[in-house]
């Protein structure tokens, strides 16, 4: 494997020009909040950098991920720097299979210990590892035995990074996140069902570039990307904020535009660069096609509630639960009348009436 | 436990146990009172009872004029408090939705702007009237705990909400986590104190007026 190769070497066989080149740097570069001037910097270090041997291993998941970065109407630059990295193991994209892979994925191991990049997707069974095995290994098992020698983990969408689908009430294999199962290796979160294809790019180049993680949020995920909820950089955000509210998918409201807040949009609770990265070679993102966001960068998107209900409602079915209440209060309190008249008519039917003669009689005892 | 967690949280398990105390405890008081029942008066009535009730209702509602005279800033206060939290309530288009997704009804929104002036409003209107009480002896004397916490009960959904809103300090998830605990933690109070004012002064000003109006006197 020529891990010597730079990454330019490989970006130039593949025939991707300079100009392209520094077009994808300076995205990079606008994305990772760097000022222009960092451009040329970015440019330079990205071009000297040695192909990083990367690890892809596919547990639980849906391959959503994978066709995320790879699956695009034409080949963009953010595949393509997968492709130049040196990709020694990936279940779903090497020819190879069975014990033949595995073999493989040891030799990569073994060649850049304490060097290469685990990157997985899906997440992790350990209510019974034989949920999901790869040539006779437990997922759990492969991905301790292959995180030991990374330099880094990164877990790439929502399953790997927070459990996912998988993990969804009622969880029945038991799924776990890789922050689960790796506790001493630095992890990168790259969540998003599935994450958008130039953040995964992203987290790649800046490791190239820095030569180590980014700065990680609460939930381990890059700043640069997930530090603002796509509320925040919302188009649609100066209907939120003057009440223009659509109120189905195709009244006068959604024709022209207005906040799907009411629709159910998560997008004010999901920190994600949707918004500003955008899908499809930056074609658009979903609350541009008229959809609310689903929030699916969130730990738990799935159990939170329905997707076309407001943020702001809540989740339980509380007119039932409070029809229940009523009754019950009802009754209880019916009862608690009752009671107490039942002690005042006892108490009336042994009162004893004075006259005015008991009074003046003499102690009676 | 994160904060988007805790929305989750405090959207689905908390709400549901704040409602259900709500509402056991408000339909257990109510019926408690309502059973305590009335004795049979004897007399012959000398006039109605709903019309003198009702009529009754109605004019404990508008301040009476020696009142006015005597505390003009209480009863203005607490008109605007009233006023701007059934606004802040029951006209801003999120909460018009809440309860369009409970009763099925929906009414029309104000402006967002006019709710947003109400919510301040009525802000003010509550730190004024907690100052005007502390400010007097004798009305700091006559206040107890539960009067101040009902004001902080009070206080803390029109706050929170206010600042959710206008995406203040914390993150928006956060803060609309922290509004509906407020609401909840009002909605547990709510049965245990006088804030069950809310569902008994109309039944007692009614009640005030019948009773005068059987005996044939104005209320
Ligand atoms: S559509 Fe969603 S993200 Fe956009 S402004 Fe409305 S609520 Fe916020």
């Amino acid at each position: 494997m020529p891990v010597e190769t730079t990454l330019a070497d490989s970006l130039c066989a593949h025939g991707i020009s300079r100009r392209g080149f520094l077009k994808f740097c300076t995205m990079l570069a606008s994305l990772m909040a760097l000022p222009p001037s960092a451009v040329p910097a970015v440019a330079a270090a990205l071009e000297k950098a040695k192909r990083p041997s990367v690890i892809w291993l596919s547990f639980q998941e849906c391959t959503g991920c994978t066709e995320s970065l790879t699956r695009s109407a034409a080949p963009t630059i953010e595949s393509l720097i997968f492709n130049v990295v040196s990709l020694d193991y990936h279940h779903t994209l090497q020819a190879a299979s069975g014990e033949g892979a595995e073999a493989a994925r040891h030799q990569a191991m073994q060649e850049n210990w304490g060097k290469y990049l685990c990157v997985v997707d899906g997440s992790i069974p350990i209510g019974n590892p034989g949920y999901s095995t790869i040539a006779g290994v437990a997922n759990a098992d492969m991905l301790r035995e292959t995180a030991e020698g990374a330099a880094a983990v990164v877990a790439v969408g929502s399953c790997a990074a927070f459990g996912g689908l998988p993990y969804a009430d009622p969880n029945p294999t038991g799924a776990v996140p890789v922050s689960e199962l790796v506790t001493d290796k630095p992890i990168v979160n790259v969540s998003g069902c599935p994450p958008i294809p130039v953040v995964i790019s992203g987290v790649l180049a800046h490791f190239l570039i820095f030569g180590g993680i980014p700065e990680l949020d609460t939930l381990g995920r890059p700043r640069v990307f997930y530090g603002q909820t796509i509320h925040d950089r919302c188009y649609r955000r100066p209907f939120y904020d003057k009440g223009l509210f659509a109120r189905s998918f195709d009244d006068e409201g959604a024709k022209r535009g207005w906040c799907l807040y009411t629709l159910g949009c998560k997008g004010p609770m999901t920190y994600n660069a949707c918004a500003t990265a955008k899908w499809n070679q930056g074609t658009s993102f979903p609350i541009e096609a008229g959809h609310g966001c689903i929030g699916c960068s969130q730990p738990n998107f799935w159990d939170a509630g329905g997707f076309y209900q407001p943020l702001s409602l809540p989740t339980g079915a509380v007119t039932q639960t409070a029809a229940y209440a009523a009754a019950a209060g009802a009754a209880a309190g019916l009862a608690a009348g009752a009671l107490y008249r039942r002690h005042k008519h006892a108490r009336q039917a042994v009162h004893e009436s004075v006259t005015v003669d008991d009074l003046e009689k003499p102690d009676k005892s | 436990m994160n904060s988007v967690d805790f929305l989750q949280w405090v959207r689905g398990p908390a709400f549901d146990a704040a409602v259900v105390i709500f509402v056991l405890g408000v339909i257990f008081r109510l019926f408690g009172i309502l059973m305590l029942g009335k004795k049979p008066d004897l007399a012959e009535p000398r006039g109605g009872e709903w019309g003198p009730g009702l009529r009754t209702v109605l004019s404990r509602s508008l301040p009476d004029r020696g009142t006015f005279r005597r505390e003009p800033v209480t009863v203005v206060a607490g008109y605007v408090f009233h006023i701007g939290f059934f606004i802040t309530l029951f006209l801003s288009a999120p909460h018009i939705e809440l309860f369009h997704a409970w009763f099925g009804l929906r009414w029309p929104a104000l402006p967002t702007p006019l709710v947003d002036a109400s919510a301040v409003i009525t802000l003010l209107a509550l730190v004024f009237l907690l100052a005007y009480r502390l400010a007097n002896p004798v009305r700091r004397f006559l206040s107890g705990f539960e009067d101040y916490f009902v004001w902080g009960v009070t206080l803390l959904p029109v706050l929170t909400g206010y600042l959710a809103y206008h995406h203040l300090r914390l993150p928006y998830h956060a803060l609309l986590a922290l509004h509906i605990l407020a609401v909840e933690l009002l909605l547990v109070a709510f049965p245990f104190t006088h804030l069950m004012h809310t569902f008994t002064l109309f039944v007692a000003r009614w009640y005030n007026g019948a009773a005068s109006g059987r005996r044939g006197v104005v209320s």
